[in-house]
């Protein structure tokens, strides 16, 4: 049996490298998209994996790539699951992941907002956010617009050093 | 279907690359989902709701893209499309359900193109044309209030795919609504001619509230969130007589013909297209 376990840990540690087909200085492990790598009694190996937004149009390209490395890892009998629940939110995404996206130019979110049981409060006075910029670090950035090239991230610019950098959402 | 590689799995069982039409890595998007239906619910109604939301979705959805390459900035546009994406993304979920729980077994595509406009369960708010950008954000303050407000129920609701695909929602309904209600504030208390459009917008969305609240019981809240937001935009309160009719049951403006006949028109051409 102890074989079973070590090929558990085997079969996780081949899934976690999978890259995010649309962040891929990221793994799916750092996004925190792989939820839970299991073995089955018949030897499946089953990866749970989660979107990060309804629409995310990569989800099929990450179960075709997680499978595709396990069978090439020697896993003959892979099973992609869909976790819906709990909803993905960026605080799964892990300390090395926040710090290979400052790396890579996009600044890592803040804690995502918690709310009570019950209707989703409006707040239309303006909500002070410090984002610091990704390549000089300073704290004086404004956000440019909410929405970017993909459904996880904002524009935002520096205006100590100019430049304008990705933000990745809080959700 | 195989896992292996989009592609493979999505050429599977037709070899042909010619029949490979449009888009990639569309597939169940429930694929992988444990599907089963506790005891105890009514499936028949559970595959309405899931189909009238999915409805307002994709129709929704279909009038926000309508607005790439032609919103007042790039951001905008942006944004718009990014809102219509989360949309198309919660309907494609519904409608795999819907085909999950009715007995029929259909898929999306059978939902979204193979139905005709007297078949299709949104309201009517969600059809109405494109208009200006005043009536774009009234509009899309008002679904997404409306909208947020049911998905906030449903989250505890007893079918577990329904409640996953309504706490996700949430989150995005939660910055849809905060994005149309933003907009909202900076015309509304803005230069006089943006003032006088979003009036304008607001009259023209009135007659469809009352559909809203009769197909969820949701009123206080979105009336708390209207009288929010036009309170800071200094605009009046919309006043509404309910308008005969509702898009639950299947009675549409004339607007949704053309929609759909847009929307449907390459699959219909060639309906054994794979993609």
């Amino acid at each position: 049996m102890v074989s079973v376990l070590a090929d558990v840990r085997h079969a996780r540690s081949v899934a976690e490298q999978v890259p995010d087909p649309e962040l891929p200085m990221l793994t799916l492990a750092d996004l925190g998209v792989l939820r839970d790598v299991e073995l089955t009694a018949d030897g499946t190996v089953v990866a749970s994996l989660t979107p990060t937004y309804s629409g995310c149009p990569a989800m099929a390209e990450m179960r075709a790539d997680v499978a595709a490395r396990l069978r090439d890892a020697g896993y003959g009998h892979v099973r992609i699951r869909t976790v819906l629940d709990p909803p993905w939110t960026s605080d799964w995404i892990t300390p090395e992941g926040r710090r290979k996206l400052a790396a890579n130019g996009i600044a890592p979110p803040g804690a995502a907002p918690r709310r009570a049981a019950g209707p989703v409060p409006l707040v239309l006075t303006p909500t002070r956010r410090t984002v610091d910029c990704p390549r000089c670090g300073s704290a004086d950035t404004e956000e440019t617009s909410r929405f970017a090239a993909t459904s996880c991230k904002a524009l935002w610019r520096c205006l100590a050093c100019r430049e304008p950098f990705e933000y990745l959402k809080e959700i | 279907m195989s896992d292996d590689h989009v592609y493979l799995s999505l050429a599977e069982g037709h070899e042909d690359d010619s029949r490979w039409a449009y888009g990639t890595g569309f597939e169940d998007p429930l694929h992988g989902v444990d599907t089963a239906v506790p005891a105890g619910i009514d499936t028949v109604l559970l595959a309405a709701d899931c189909l009238a939301l999915a409805d307002d979705a994709l129709v929704g959805a279909q009038r926000l893209a309508e607005w790439t390459t032609r919103a007042p900035e790039l951001e905008e546009e942006v944004a718009l499309a990014n809102i219509g994406l989360d949309l198309l993304g919660q309907a494609r979920l519904l409608y795999a359900r819907a085909g999950q729980v009715d007995g029929t077994g259909r898929d999306e595509d059978a939902y979204a193109y193979f139905r005709d406009p007297a078949e299709f369960r949104n309201v009517r708010l969600a059809e109405l044309p494109r208009g200006d950008f005043a009536f774009a954000v009234v509009r899309l303050l008002v679904m997404s209030s409306w909208r947020l407000a049911h998905f906030e129920r449903l989250a505890s609701h007893p079918d577990p795919v329904l409640s996953a695909i309504a706490a996700k929602g949430v989150k995005e309904l939660t910055y849809h609504r905060q994005y149309a209600a933003e907009w909202a504030v900076r015309l509304g208390d803005g230069t006089e001619e943006s003032h006088r459009r979003m009036r304008a917008a607001m009259d023209q969305v009135a007659p469809y509230l009352g559909e809203l609240f009769t197909a969820h019981d949701v009123r206080d809240e979105v009336v708390a969130v209207l009288r929010q937001v036009t309170h800071a935009a200094g605009l009046p309160m919309p006043v509404y007589r309910p308008l005969p009719g509702s898009g639950r049951s299947g009675e549409h403006t004339e607007h949704l013909a053309p929609l759909l006949a847009e929307l449907q028109s390459v699959a219909r051409a060639h309906p054994e297209a794979a993609w």
